[in-house]
């Protein structure tokens, strides 16, 4: 056989047998990883996780029922005040402003936004919203998990309206539909699912989040529904049930842990799926 | 229709001729420019009502330009522009105070690519009517059938008007965007290279279609197919570097061109 084509043929095999290994040595961890998760996670899990309250010190009862109002509700408000904000954006990125000079800026800045760590956006929600308002919030958190929602969707919004065809566009402009028709009616119409799929991942993206939570919405040990005070949620619930030394605390951080992965878990998924219907039949 | 005065050659281009009365559009001292390089130089014709004129020429020669200038579709883009006069029916389309979408809706176009709305096939008809004039729901049935009728894809799409239009073959899908464009009843129609993407029976089709189409509209094609220009239009324009070399009726401009370079295009010795 050929030098040239066997040296070639055994390079492939290294490289490929390096890929391999590669992919094996992450999917390893992450297979551990759940399964920590799944087996101490799901020996916790009962009824009373949804029905009880999070138990005071000592306690050999209780749930996490007020920490997961908590987070769904903070996450609804939080996806639901950033996603407008993000997809104005991402629509004046990807449409308005695409030759613009700004849209450099704003893209440049959303980056950064992007990938800013979220306990300096914790910090900042703090001094922005919860010094003057006086005190922790649901309401601060919201507007923590907001923060980040908006980059989040913003960049996706921009990417999947640039996906849809420039023909498209012109198509539409060339029935005489004004700007923002074809922007309404046929851009966001072609680019829906991906749309869609950008917030729901803003979604599993704020709804395990601590850091933004630990300076604005605290926690708090009772049922609240009330925006304006302090309110329980997951992830500061799991980060100081772990660190506790009661046995039962420990063991209910392991399954508000697993029940945020299962959340998110599920968003991603019918995100996948979503994503999926968009591919030609 | 087909014996209307048209300037036949360049000399008399500049000039408008006695013909200029019975031409739609009428495009006079035309100059385009992509930022600083200059895309088009000079040209002016007419293209006559209720004909067909195709414009052929090498890619890059700037028919497509041209035609973008008609329906003002270069003003999507920043750095574009234009300088001359484009009138139609006597009025300055270049006029940077004419509305856009009026003037779109009067002249309609038809692109290389077939691009269904994502949105079902009655919708893709009924889409543009709507956006224009109020009607009932039977009023709208009708004229989304007569436009599918127009368009000869009535017969293969009537049982699945609520199917997507991006199910359909690609030369159904170019018919549907045909259909799209004559439903809005405008004055005439631009067509983009409309079956370069498609197989020759769906050509075929389209072109006979636009031989149809002629009996209401005024008709401007821009093809790279030569037997395309010589079969469907009256008058064939040939394009080279941004001019306009030779303009025409398309038996003439074929048979005997008046050009080196035409006669050099169409008997395929360009270089």
């Amino acid at each position: 056989m050929n030098a040239l084509y066997s040296a070639r043929a055994r390079k492939d095999k290294i490289i490929r047998v390096l890929c391999y290994g590669a992919a094996a040595f992450g999917l390893t961890w992450l297979a551990l990883i759940l399964f920590t998760l799944f087996s101490k996670g799901f020996a916790g899990l009962s009824l009373d996780v949804f029905t009880q309250m999070t138990p005071p010190p000592g306690s050999k009862t209780g749930g996490l029922a007020n920490a997961i109002m908590g987070s769904v509700m903070m996450t609804v408000i939080g996806v639901g005040i950033g996603t407008p904000i993000g997809l104005f954006a991402g629509t004046y990125l990807a449409e308005y402003g695409r030759h613009e000079k700004l849209s450099f800026y704003v893209r440049f800045i959303n980056d950064i936004l992007l990938s800013a760590p979220s306990i300096v956006i914790g910090l900042f929600v703090y001094g922005a919203v919860v010094v003057p308002m006086g005190g922790f919030s649901g309401f601060a958190g919201s507007i923590a998990l907001a923060v980040i929602v908006i980059p989040v969707v913003v960049r996706t919004t921009e990417d999947m309206l640039l996906l849809v065809p420039n023909q498209l566009r012109e198509a539409a402009s060339a029935l005489g539909l004004p700007r923002s028709l074809v922007i309404r009616r046929i851009a966001y119409k072609a680019a829906r699912t991906g749309l869609i799929t950008g917030i729901l991942l803003a979604t599993a993206r704020v709804a395990g989040e601590t850091a933004p939570l630990l300076f604005t919405a605290l926690s708090n040990q009772f049922w609240n529904a009330n925006l304006m005070k302090t309110m329980a949620n997951l992830p500061v619930t799991i980060n100081n049930f772990v660190q506790s030394p009661y046995e039962y605390w420990r063991q209910l951080a392991w399954t508000g842990a697993l029940l945020i992965t299962l959340a998110v878990l599920v968003l991603n998924i019918i995100a996948r799926l979503l994503g999926a219907e968009r591919k030609p039949k | 229709m087909t014996d209307l005065q048209i300037k036949t050659d360049m000399s008399h281009a500049a000039a408008p001729s006695m013909g200029a009365r019975e031409n739609k559009l009428e495009v006079r001292n035309l100059d385009f420019f992509y930022g600083e390089s200059k895309a088009l130089k000079n040209i002016n014709l007419g293209l006559a009502t209720h004909t067909v004129t195709a414009f052929i020429g090498p890619s890059g020669c700037g028919k497509s330009t041209l035609l973008r200038i008609l329906n003002r579709m270069y003003d999507l883009y920043p750095g574009q522009r234009a300088t001359g006069e484009v009138l139609l029916d006597g009025q300055n389309l270049l006029d940077p105070k004419l509305d856009l979408n009026l003037l779109r809706a009067r002249v309609g176009m038809v692109f290389q690519k077939p691009t269904p709305f994502p949105m079902t096939i009655y919708e893709n008809i009924a889409f543009g009517i709507k956006l224009y004039e109020n009607l009932s729901k039977s009023e709208l049935d009708g004229r989304v059938e007569h436009a599918l009728r127009g368009a000869a894809l009535w017969t293969e799409v009537k049982d699945k008007l609520n199917a997507s239009g991006l199910s359909l073959s690609g030369g159904q899908q170019q018919r549907l965007c045909i259909a799209r464009t004559v439903a809005i009843q405008p004055e005439v129609i631009l067509f983009d290279e409309p079956c370069s993407a498609l197989d020759p029976i769906s050509t075929a089709k389209v072109e006979e279609l636009i031989d149809e189409l002629k009996e209401k509209y005024t008709i401007a094609i821009v093809t790279h197919n030569m037997q395309q220009a010589a079969r469907v239009s009256e008058f064939t324009a040939f394009m080279y570097l941004g001019e306009l070399v030779e303009f025409g009726q398309t038996t003439k401009l074929f048979t005997s061109p008046e050009k080196r370079q035409t006669q050099d295009y169409i008997t395929g010795r360009f270089g």
